[in-house]
């Protein structure tokens, strides 16, 4: 008896919490509204299996619990019954299925109008890199990576030289407007992962992964580092604004180049302002 | 005993096979440590991986301080959480589950389940336990080390494995734990080919397979699967240790740490995740196909009545086993593969679900006009139930590609794979402690300490799990020691885990209970005698109670009938033993 409505408890319970928690996710900023319609498809569908699972548990075990004198059915198998079952269950999970490839279709289909950032990765802060007036990132390599390249542009390659670079600091990113984040990092995992995004990626060295997403909300959203890459992997924070136009073109502006940052220093200029 | 073939036929060999002077015990250690009697080589076992898993279990506390009261406790570093982490997740997965539903249910239930004396390759056995106990020192041995054991996650994926800036990848942290996995595989190997022959090989006349319990099928089944996976982990773990300590580089590209070029270059960390998932994923279904086995002769034995869709049940588990080999690298989804492997993997795992569902469907009905005893090992079947419906349904999302993409990585896969993988093999573990500890040894373990230790663990273990879900939702990362002030989450996700913590800790206080009980009991239990469960599989039918060295006496027995003839219209009982020749044409299947 206890048992059964331990059992009911359980299903009351969960539903119960999920509906009234406040703990839900944070009101998205993004295109990928379909990602939580599919999560939510997910919820009603599972939430419905596991109540009717455990309910039908409770009314066996108040239905059936053992008396004296009464003997348990002998049935084997039905056929007809675990056919039917198969067949439903088949079903429920084609509904989940399809919408879920269907999305992630669209997730890895970038479109042509994105325009692309480089989000750079290192033990443990975040580096951007944006491609410049040419529209278009130079090579890099980890090889080239010093103490005045941190990102490892190839300093041959005309394309890189007027690539911005963002070393620690915040990333802007214009309104309504596709971006690609090309992911790369420069020692171990790491994974580019802002919640209200939804979108996230690891970032492996040797390699550039991607993602798409249209930031469709402005404000300030925290990065957070999603795959352990050591000691200050849990403090491996940064910062992404989204702006209206206006207001990432002049953040765009106050920005340095990949050329500015390498040019060897002027030697000698100091002294000839020196009156 | 040579030929005491009971029905000696020509063509036929004989059911006993000549003596072997080797193998019987001279005196104490013969008996006790260095034995080669498969039921004590299970103690053993099982001793060794629950004093593992206490370890296991103190290291989840720790952690669960530091998440509930983060800031409070100056020697939980960030170090120390994962080194923490790491060995909690490793040792639970592999020296606890791993090594008790094989080594120790494998050995106790295999040979008594299907009327053998023995393992086939009984020496053999006796250095798998061995060797798995090397494996565990050589474990223990890293919280020793100078820079302590590894921290980089039980998944240990490459770079940062090996690198200064996890904690013992420059040590000998990560040295040792490769070399203690390799260690347990050895020896995992050498016993794992031993069920599997005595499955085959060691059934007494009668037990054909399709009249195996579904304990024998779930262990057999998982044991294959082992002997099939664990060699990616081998060869992965070699190949680090290379990486580590000879400067090869299968997996670690060119890159910059701290700074400083390494001397690496060329190799692939993702060709790491698949020889860690290929092995990883079927490990999840090793661990849980010997819990849907015991759960399923629980179920029966409890309810009185024979499992529902035996051949059914059969056929999931092998299926099951079979198809977990296609859908490793939805654990990596989010790793940088190919995009397009994302509609192959999460087509085939979403289809597991399918077998998966059938099982539970056929444990459900198995209770629908039932005789249903509420008795401990009932009660624990019932929870895992529960919980394994709820952690198998959460895999649905997180299985279902671009659902796991907001997912992956957060609380809600902490969750999700403490549900399922956790709980409740957990729980299955403890009914079945409950179920044949009489056999063991000859007592009944005690019901109040029983019913306290179920009442706290399932309510406790759902109230851990079911709320953290949500703090995923929420976008809280995993592996985090501290999540500090976010915008996007509030203040109240602190207070839910603080009473997480709290949870967590009540439930690992209720362990203290059932590790007492199990002593207790030793002397205190009330007396079992042979089938106190009135069960029909053979190990209940020994001669003797807890049974001895070659188990059946003068004859093996004779197998008539499948395992689950409960409540059979007409039988004077509400069982019929498997050995029982009965009038002939009573018998299903
Ligand atoms: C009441 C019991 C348990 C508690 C309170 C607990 C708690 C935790 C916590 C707090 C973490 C770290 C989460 C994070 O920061 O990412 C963790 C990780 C983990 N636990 Fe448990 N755990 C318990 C039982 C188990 C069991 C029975 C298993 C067996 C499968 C298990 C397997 C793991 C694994 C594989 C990890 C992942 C480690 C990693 O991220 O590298 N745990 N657990
Ligand atoms: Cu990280
Ligand atoms: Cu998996």
């Amino acid at each position: 008896m206890a048992v059964a409505l331990i059992l009911v408890l359980v299903v009351v319970g969960s539903i119960l919490f999920h509906i009234l928690s406040p703990w839900w996710w944070s009101p998205i900023a993004s295109n990928w509204g379909y990602i939580d319609q599919t999560l939510i498809i997910t919820f009603w569908i599972t939430g419905a299996v596991f109540s009717a699972v455990v309910l039908f548990m409770a009314y066996c075990v108040f239905r059936f619990r053992h008396r004296e004198g009464i003997k348990a059915d002998y049935n084997p198998e039905n056929k007809k019954l675990e056919s039917w079952l198969t067949a439903v269950t088949a079903v429920g999970v084609a509904a989940m299925l399809a919408p879920g490839l269907y999305v992630w279709s669209q997730f890895i289909t970038v479109p042509d109008d994105a325009t692309e950032v480089e989000v750079v990765g290192q033990q443990w802060q975040w580096n951007y890199r944006l491609p410049g007036e040419d529209g278009r990132l130079g090579k890099s390599d980890n090889r080239l990576v010093t103490y005045e390249n941190p990102l490892g542009i190839d300093p041959d390659d005309p394309y890189g030289q007027d690539d911005v670079v963002i070393e620690a600091a915040d990333l802007h990113l214009p309104i309504d407007k596709p971006v690609k984040m090309l992911l790369r990092s420069i020692d171990v995992l790491h994974d580019f992962y802002v919640p209200e995004f939804r979108a996230k990626m690891d970032m492996v060295p040797g390699t550039v992964t991607y993602f798409w997403f249209t930031p469709t909300r402005t404000g300030t959203f925290e990065v957070l580092c999603a795959e352990l890459c050591g000691t200050g992997h849990g403090y491996m924070r940064g910062i992404v604004m989204v702006d209206t136009e206006e207001d990432y073109q002049a953040w765009l502006d106050g920005q340095t180049t990949f050329a500015r940052l390498s040019a060897p220093p002027k030697v000698g200029a100091m002294d000839a302002v020196e009156p | 005993m040579v030929d005491a073939t009971p029905h000696a036929e020509q063509g036929i060999p004989p059911a006993e096979t000549p003596e072997l002077e080797l193998y019987h015990p001279r005196g104490w250690w013969t008996t006790y440590v260095f034995s080669q009697d498969a039921k004590v080589i299970a103690i053993q076992y099982s001793g060794t991986a629950l004093a593992i898993g206490l370890v296991a279990l103190v290291l989840s506390w720790l952690m669960r301080l530091q998440l509930g009261f983060p800031g409070t406790f100056d020697f939980i570093t960030p170090e120390a959480y994962y080194q923490f982490m790491t060995m909690h997740g490793m040792i639970m997965v592999i020296y606890l589950l791993t090594a008790l539903f094989l080594g120790g249910f494998g050995n106790y239930l295999i040979p008594l389940m299907v009327g053998a004396r023995d393992m086939v390759f009984p020496y053999v056995n006796m250095l798998s336990y061995w060797i798995y106990l090397l494996a565990v020192l050589v474990l223990v041995a890293s919280f020793f080390a100078p820079g302590g054991p590894t921290g980089a996650g039980w998944t240990l994926y490459p770079p940062q494995v090996i690198l200064s800036g996890t904690p013992g990848g420059q040590g000998a942290g990560i040295v040792l734990m490769l070399v203690s996995l390799i260690l347990f595989i050895i020896g995992f190997t050498m016993g794992g080919l031993n069920y599997v022959v005595t499955v085959i090989q060691g059934r007494t006349r009668g037990m054909t397979l399709m009249r195996m319990p579904l304990t024998v099928w779930g262990i057999f089944t998982a044991t294959v699967m082992a002997l099939l996976a664990f060699p990616a982990l081998f060869v992965a773990c070699v190949m680090m240790l290379f990486d580590r300590l000879l400067g090869t580089s299968f997996f670690m590209p060119a890159l910059v740490e701290m700074g400083e070029l390494m001397s690496y270059g060329g190799g692939s960390p993702i060709l790491f995740q698949h020889l860690f998932w290929f092995f990883g994923h079927p490990e999840v279904y090793i661990v849980a196909l010997p819990a849907f086995g015991i759960v399923s002769d629980l179920i029966s034995t409890h309810a009185r009545k024979n499992i529902f869709g035996y051949r059914m049940m059969v056929w999931a588990i092998v299926i099951i086993g079979a198809l977990s080999f296609v859908v490793w690298a939805h654990h990596m989804y989010v790793s940088g593969m190919h995009p397009w492997f994302g509609f192959f993997f999460a087509t085939t795992t979403l289809i597991i679900a399918i077998p998966t569902a059938i099982k539970v469907y056929n444990w459900v009905l198995t209770l629908w006009r039932g005789d249903i005893h509420l008795t401990l090992p009932m009660l624990f079947a019932l929870a895992f139930i529960v919980t394994f419906v709820n952690g198998g349904l959460t895999g649905l999302f997180l299985g279902n590609v671009v659902v796991d993409v907001p997912l992956s990585d957060t609380m809600f896969v902490v969750a999700h794979f403490h549900m399922v993988m956790g709980v409740a093999p957990v729980l299955v573990v403890f009914g079945a402690i409950y179920h044949w500890y009489p056999k063991i040894t000859g007592r009944m373990l005690n019901e109040a300490m029983g019913q306290f230790h179920f009442w706290v663990t399932f309510v406790g273990a759902y109230a851990i799990f079911f709320p953290m879900h949500y703090v995923g939702l929420v976008g809280v990362p995993r592996r985090y020691p501290e999540l500090g002030d976010v915008a996007f989450a509030t203040d109240s996700v602190h207070s839910l885990n603080a009473f997480i913590t709290i949870a967590a800790l009540t439930v690992g206080f209720a362990q203290m209970v059932f590790l007492f009980n199990l002593v207790w009991s030793l002397r205190n239990g009330r007396e079992a005698g042979g089938n106190p469960w009135r069960a029909t599989s053979l190990e209940w039918q020994t001669p003797t109670t807890p049974p001895p060295h070659g188990n059946w006496g003068a004859e093996r027995p004779v197998v008539y009938r499948w395992a689950y003839d409960y409540s059979v219209p007409g039988a004077p009982e509400d069982f019929i033993a498997q050995n029982d020749p009965g009038s002939r044409h009573r018998g299903a299947v």
